[in-house]
């Protein structure tokens, strides 16, 4: 099965170890760029569930217990960038798998 | 009060006489445990105050007031039944009817006596003693006495050379007086420093310009001819001063004993067993008016323990056993006097027998420390240190504890070689080692506490009470508290995180030494890994405060928290506020109507804030660039409200518009808001300026505050307002604008050198070893010879100031990242406002599914 890949948007709309925020199928995702990590770009939800606001993308981007997370702007509470878990409660956000190819960003959308 | 006071119920009457710090403390010991339900307590006192804490009075003169000093408001005595009477001298004991007679005539029955009447300052019978502008040092009344004299004159004498003789010509200093000592035994602090100590501190104290008289017999005082007195001494020599204070000694305040006939000691004193029971057994002596064992104790510590001795025996019966007893106490002191440290410990004279000494004496930085050991080598069992107090510590526990010396004893008074570590590791203090005297806190009672819950020094003082008394043994308990949470296993790593293991000002430091630019250059050089939202955004202020770069460079965006990469204030909802800078809080009209223009174009809710500015919400992310074109085109810069910075510098309008402003506080508060505006520091800060000591602008309450006198300027540091309300500390008085400025570059250029992340300047002087007077001879006497380069720093920053917002919207790349989205021009259908009071508010989720219920 190939993947349903995305074009979300360009490589230069992303910031470089930070987020933004697009929309896909009317839903808020928060995209990363962290060039350090193997995987390049994320994709998890917008929406913070503990803030209950759409800000994810706009929290700083850390690396704890050896994985990259963002730290929500509102509390706090990490989610694991490649999960969507939370480090703190139990909960999660939802993940798209998502690629840089060609200075393009895809995500998987199904 | 009537002459026939009864009571409705039968509870025995309980009489307190005398209401100072050791009287307060035997009511507190009686409440803690219960005695107010058995007793009925009524506590007089002569002064016109309740308890005050005498041992810091000299603050009273150094910015505190009456208030600050209180011991309680009262609160404590009406809550639990206490009856209270200030201003009410008692004079007389009928210990045959059991009744008391106080001096307005009323009498009053009791079953328990308790006599907590402390000590009176004697004053040596010289011909003239009773002249006017002759004083003691005792009472917040006394001080009041001496400022006013103060005033009027400018040459001051302290007779009595001895502790409190000593503080108060620190007092009299102060004041602004041209001060002398004047001691008639043959060195300083006879009681506690031996001669060559003695001799140490006369000349340390002679060099900052207060003139020591020793081996001095004052004969007669009388008028004087350039000053109010001439002093004549026993050698035909003379002093001529103004005004002059007595401080020769104190004796116990026994007169009620005396008049109703209690057992009194040959020099004073009222006689108590170890109970603190007097020779009448319904009568208890405590404090500094008690005699045990024919020794007078003038400390407070003793006093506490006295209180609590009588207060367990009163209450046998409730508690089933007759509770602690009183068996002397220990009058080790350490203390600083005229800036110098001076400590003794024990047997400072060295007269046990056949006991050794080693001394250690350096007449460069001028400090001199003796110890006394035992005949073997093997305890200590004395001590006297004058210049350098950090020694002391460690001393007092091996004494105290009686623990054994180490094998080079001597090096525990020698200076530190290398990096070598003397002090004795709290490690090896045994449980019962007493902690805080004051409170008579042992390191048991301190590791209780820990594994009870309190996990910190702020809780553990909080729960033991450790360090609230003269507070001399802080930096102590922070080491016992430290260590017991080591070992149960909590980590008390002074590392920012586990990127960095490292301080703030560590790195800081290494920023500045390695002249590193970025993150990524620092993490790669002491880090590891790939940083957090803690390393990040604390790096990312270091570097803007030691090169105050622009903050959305892009290789600075991914170090900052949301409000510093949106330069904005996040909200709930996910909008922003937006606060533009009004300095000093002054705005003309024209600019006025711009903010409501704006803010009505965009719909955002409006309020003045705290700082005196003007708060805009709600704005979105793509509206932020927006709104700041036509502010900045306005004449707005950034108010930096998102930003560990400077945010306001309140003022009132001062003597430009107030009848009673001294100074033109608002014009000194828009050049200091102007000045500082740049500067990124550990946690936000706020200043204040007040245009005479009405302090209309409530100066006190901030970091930096600066009220006008008709000297200058006064500059408080260090307060804060918040969750744990701070008043400031007075740094200095009358300045001119130039030495202002210059003290405040230099005070928040250390604090941002030296600070923790996140910690508020009030946290950080606490933390400074030796704390207020440490950062005075930093920034005022330049102690470690940092000031040029401290100044220099705050200049480059005041020079290389840019309006943030300003660089935004020059720079496309960072406007870039304000869109909501990066694939859709469209808003975040989450922010919806509903109106309330004629402004918009978020909606609650509650009224976001009414809405979204009816548009659906
Ligand atoms: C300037 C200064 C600095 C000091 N520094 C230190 C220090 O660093 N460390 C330390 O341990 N100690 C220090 N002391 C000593 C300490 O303050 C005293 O040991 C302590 O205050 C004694 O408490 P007390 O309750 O016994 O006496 P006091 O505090 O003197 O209280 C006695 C009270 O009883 C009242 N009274 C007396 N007779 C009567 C009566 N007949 N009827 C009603 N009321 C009466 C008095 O007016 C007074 O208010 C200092 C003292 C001074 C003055
Ligand atoms: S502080 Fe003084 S000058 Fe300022 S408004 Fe108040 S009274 Fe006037």
């Amino acid at each position: 099965m190939t993947m349903p890949w995305k074009l979300i948007c360009k490589k230069e709309d992303l910031v470089e170890g930070a987020g933004v925020a697009a929309i896909v199928n009317g839903e808020q995702v928060a995209i990363f760029y962290v060039p350090e990590s193997d995987n390049q770009v994320f994709a998890i939800g917008n929406w913070d569930p503990v803030g209950k606001a759409n800000v994810l993308s706009r929290g700083l981007v850390a690396h704890l217990q050896e994985q990259w997370v963002v730290a929500s702007p509102l509390y706090k509470q990490h989610f694991v960038l490649a999960s969507g878990q939370c480090l703190e409660e139990d909960i999660s956000v939802p993940h798209w798998l998502a690629k840089l190819e060609g200075g393009e960003v895809f995500i998987a959308v199904n | 009060m009537t002459s026939t006071v009864s009571f409705l119920t039968t509870k025995p009457h309980l009489i307190v006489i005398g209401n100072g710090m050791v009287g307060h403390h035997f009511v507190e010991q009686m409440i803690a445990q219960g005695g107010h339900e058995e007793f009925n307590i009524t506590v007089f006192g002569e002064e016109p105050y309740l308890a005050y804490d005498r041992v810091h009075l000299s603050e009273y003169f150094t910015g505190k007031g009456a208030a600050d000093l209180a011991m309680t408001d009262g609160s404590l005595y009406n809550e639990h039944g206490v009856r209270y009477f200030t201003n009410s001298l008692v004079t007389e004991i009928d210990r045959a009817a059991k009744q008391l007679l106080l001096q307005n005539g009323d009498s009053l029955s009791y079953e328990k006596l308790v006599l907590a009447t402390g000590s009176y300052p004697f004053v040596p019978p010289i011909p003239g003693h009773n002249r006017e502008n002759t004083f003691v040092y005792r009472t917040l009344d006394d001080l009041d006495a001496i400022r006013a004299c103060a005033k009027q004159v400018t040459r001051g004498t302290v007779v009595g050379g001895g502790l409190l003789g000593l503080e108060a010509a620190n007092a009299l200093k102060n004041l602004g007086l041209e001060t002398s000592v004047v001691e008639f035994a043959p060195r300083l602090m006879p009681v506690q420093l031996d001669e060559k100590g003695g001799s140490v501190l006369k000349e340390m104290i002679e060099g900052l310009d207060v003139k020591v008289y020793t081996d001095t017999a004052t004969k007669e005082i009388v008028d004087g001819e350039s000053a109010f007195h001439r002093m004549n001494f026993a050698d035909g020599s003379h002093l001529e001063t103004d005004l002059i204070l007595f401080s020769a000694g104190i004796r116990p305040q026994d007169a009620l004993a005396h008049q109703s006939g209690l057992t009194v000691g040959e020099r004073g004193g009222i006689c108590v067993n170890n109970h603190c029971q007097t020779s009448d057994e319904d009568i208890y002596a405590i404090g500094e008016c008690a005699l045990w064992n024919n020794r007078i104790f003038g400390l407070v510590a003793p006093g506490y323990a006295m209180a609590k001795s009588a207060a367990g025996h009163l209450l046998a019966h409730l508690l089933g056993n007759a509770g602690v007893t009183f068996t002397g106490a220990d009058m080790s002191t350490k203390l600083k006097l005229l800036g110098c440290d001076v400590g003794s410990v024990g047997d400072a004279h060295a007269q046990s027998q056949g006991c050794k000494v080693f001394v250690y004496q350096d007449e460069i930085s001028q400090s001199y420390r003796k110890m006394v050991v035992s005949e073997d080598g093997k305890k200590l069992l004395g001590a006297v240190l004058v210049g350098d107090n950090s020694y002391y510590d460690t001393l007092l526990q091996y004494y105290l504890n009686a623990i054994d010396l180490p094998e080079q004893a001597q090096a525990l008074i020698l200076p530190a070689m290398g990096d070598a570590p003397v002090g004795l590791g709290v490690d090896a203090l045994p449980a019962t080692a007493s902690i805080c005297s004051c409170h008579n806190v042992s390191k048991q009672d301190i590791s209780d506490a820990v594994c009870s819950g309190a996990l910190s020094v702020g809780d553990v003082k909080g729960v033991t009470k450790a360090a609230t008394g003269c507070g001399g043994c802080a930096a102590l308990l922070k080491k016992v508290v430290d260590n017991e949470l080591l070992a149960l296993g909590v980590e008390v790593s002074t590392d920012i995180c586990e990127h960095f293991a490292y301080t703030r000002q560590d790195l800081y430091n290494l920023v500045k030494i390695g002249e590193i630019k970025t993150f990524n250059e620092l993490l790669k050089t002491h880090g590891k890994g790939h940083g957090c939202e803690i390393c990040k955004p604390a790096v990312g202020s270091i570097l803007a405060s030691v090169w105050n770069d622009y903050v959305l460079k892009k290789e600075h965006i991914s170090l900052q928290d949301t409000n510093d990469r949106f330069l904005a204030n996040m909200q709930k909802d996910g909008t922003y506020s937006i606060v533009p800078r009004i300095p000093g809080g002054e705005i003309t009209p024209d600019r006025l109507i711009v903010l409501g223009e704006v803010a009505k174009e965009y719909s955002l809710y409006t309020k003045i804030t705290g700082g005196q500015r003007i708060d805009l919400f709600g704005a979105t992310l793509p509206q932020l660039p927006e709104i700041w074109e036509k502010l900045i085109a306005a004449g707005f810069e950034t108010g930096q409200a998102y930003g560990k910075s400077l945010r306001t510098v309140k003022s009132c309008v001062g003597s430009t518009w107030c009848r009673y402003g001294v100074n033109d506080s608002m014009k000194m508060a828009i050049d200091l808001e102007n000045r500082y505006k740049g500067l990124r520091s550990p946690h936000k800060i706020k200043f204040a300026v007040s245009g005479c000591t009405r302090e209309c602008a409530e100066a006190q309450s901030k970091d930096i505050g600066v009220i006008a006198t008709e000297g200058g300027w006064n500059l408080y540091v260090c307060g804060n307002g918040g969750m744990k309300p701070r008043h400031g500390d007075l740094f200095a008085k009358d300045l001119d604008d130039e030495t202002l400025v210059k003290y405040i570059d230099r005070v928040l250029m250390f604090y941002t050198k030296t600070a923790d992340r996140l910690q508020r300047t009030s946290v950080w002087m606490d933390g400074l070893e030796g704390g207020l007077d440490y950062l005075k001879d930093v920034v005022i006497h330049d102690k470690l010879g940092l000031c040029g380069e401290l100044e220099a720093r705050m200049q480059h920053v005041v020079d290389t100031f840019q309006c943030e917002w300003k660089t935004t919207l020059e720079d496309p790349e960072a406007l870039k990242t304000f869109r909501q989205f990066v694939n859709y021009e469209g808003s975040d259908n989450n922010v919806v406002f509903v109106e309330e009071r004629d402004q918009m508010r978020p909606a609650t989720e509650l009224e976001k599914q009414q809405l979204i219920a009816k548009v659906g």
